[in-house]
């Protein structure tokens, strides 16, 4: 049984398929669980944060990257070291707001959506609604709190997928009473 | 390998969503399990179709078996089966001694009762798999000591 193909490229592909299947079999179940979209949105979004706080750890394990100086670091950290690590993909950092505390992240394809179409009555899905809650989340372990919504998605017809990420502020550390 | 992390992240996430709003009990216990088989069922389905577009036909049942333990074994999971049993009856277990989705959760037999849940989907994954392959089975799992666990196929006749 010797098939000669590509071994690597095969198997980075079948693992981002089957990550993007098991999303698909999630989005689907959640679907049947929720009576409305904002519900998934909802659902998928707590999901995401609780994927996310864990995510940093394995994120900072595999990456030797220190604390970041700024949002601007944050926000090419996020594109180019963990997009690129867990997705396989690279999005760009733009739209910069004057006071530098917003910034789009411009996904050309998004591998949630592979083989996906939405149906009419789902038009206010957020799909990929979890990688919103996972970068909320991530960042919160890493004492920002930020917002983070679709500004653009290609499944509703955009031609891009936008995620629009708003520093709101820093998280002060607690440190418990009496600990001075 | 960190492309292994969003499926094993995500699955975690799954197992734990539906068994959050659950009260336990057996018959809760049975329907959570069943959902989880039924998700990885479709996404075997899916998956198999887009291993195997550009392959040949598969010569008989035991070609299908070891395609199974490894080439699907390999792009899902990283490694082989690492034992494939058979009683050349339609009865087929495959020994998996370090399985991927049950070594983060311990070594040994601590939270050996809630290994099904982690099993659950996998089993699914393969039954769809093998059904898109024509042919039609019941998989289960069993643990005794993790993260080694034994998945077994028994095929149904048409």
């Amino acid at each position: 049984m010797s098939r000669q193909s590509n071994r690597t490229t095969d198997s980075k592909k079948m693992n981002s398929e089957l990550f993007t299947l098991t999303y698909g079999a999630l989005v689907t179940q959640l679907c049947k669980d929720y009576e409305n979209d904002e519900e998934v949105n909802k659902q998928l979004d707590k999901m995401g944060y609780n994927i996310g706080v864990r995510l940093i750890e394995d994120f900072l394990a595999r990456s030797s990257i220190g604390r970041c100086q700024d949002f601007r670091k944050t926000a090419d950290v996020i594109a180019k070291v963990a997009f690129k690590m867990y997705l396989g993909i690279t999005p760009s950092v733009t739209n910069w707001s004057p006071a530098g505390d917003e910034f789009s992240l411009i996904l050309e394809n998004n591998p949630l959506v592979d083989f996906v179409e939405l149906p009419d009555n789902h038009s206010t899905l957020v799909y990929s609604n979890l990688l919103c809650g996972v970068l909320r989340g991530a960042l919160e372990m890493v004492q920002m709190a930020v917002d983070v919504r679709f500004a653009q998605d290609t499944l509703r017809g955009d031609n891009v997928t936008e995620i629009r990420m708003k520093f709101i502020k820093r998280i002060e550390e607690n440190l418990p009473a009496g600990d001075e | 390998m960190a492309d292994e992390a969003p499926f094993q992240f995500l699955h975690n996430e799954v197992i734990q969503y539906i068994y959050k709003s659950a009260e336990s009990g057996e018959t809760e216990n049975g329907r959570n399990i069943a959902k989880l088989e039924n998700m990885g069922f479709r996404v075997g389905q899916g998956l198999i179709e887009r291993l195997t577009k550009d392959s040949a036909r598969f010569k008989d049942e035991l070609d299908i078996m070891k395609f199974v333990c490894k080439d699907f074994w390999t792009c899902v999971f990283k490694k082989q089966i690492d034992n494939l049993r058979t009683n050349h009856q339609g009865i087929y277990v495959l020994q998996d001694n370090k399985f991927r989705l049950l070594s983060q959760l311990s070594a040994g037999k601590q939270y050996l009762e809630h290994a099904p849940k982690y099993l659950a989907f996998t089993c699914g994954l393969v039954r769809g798999a093998l059904s898109n392959l024509g042919v039609k089975s019941i998989v289960t799992a069993e643990v005794s000591i993790m993260p080694a666990c034994k998945f077994q196929i028994m095929i149904q006749k048409m």
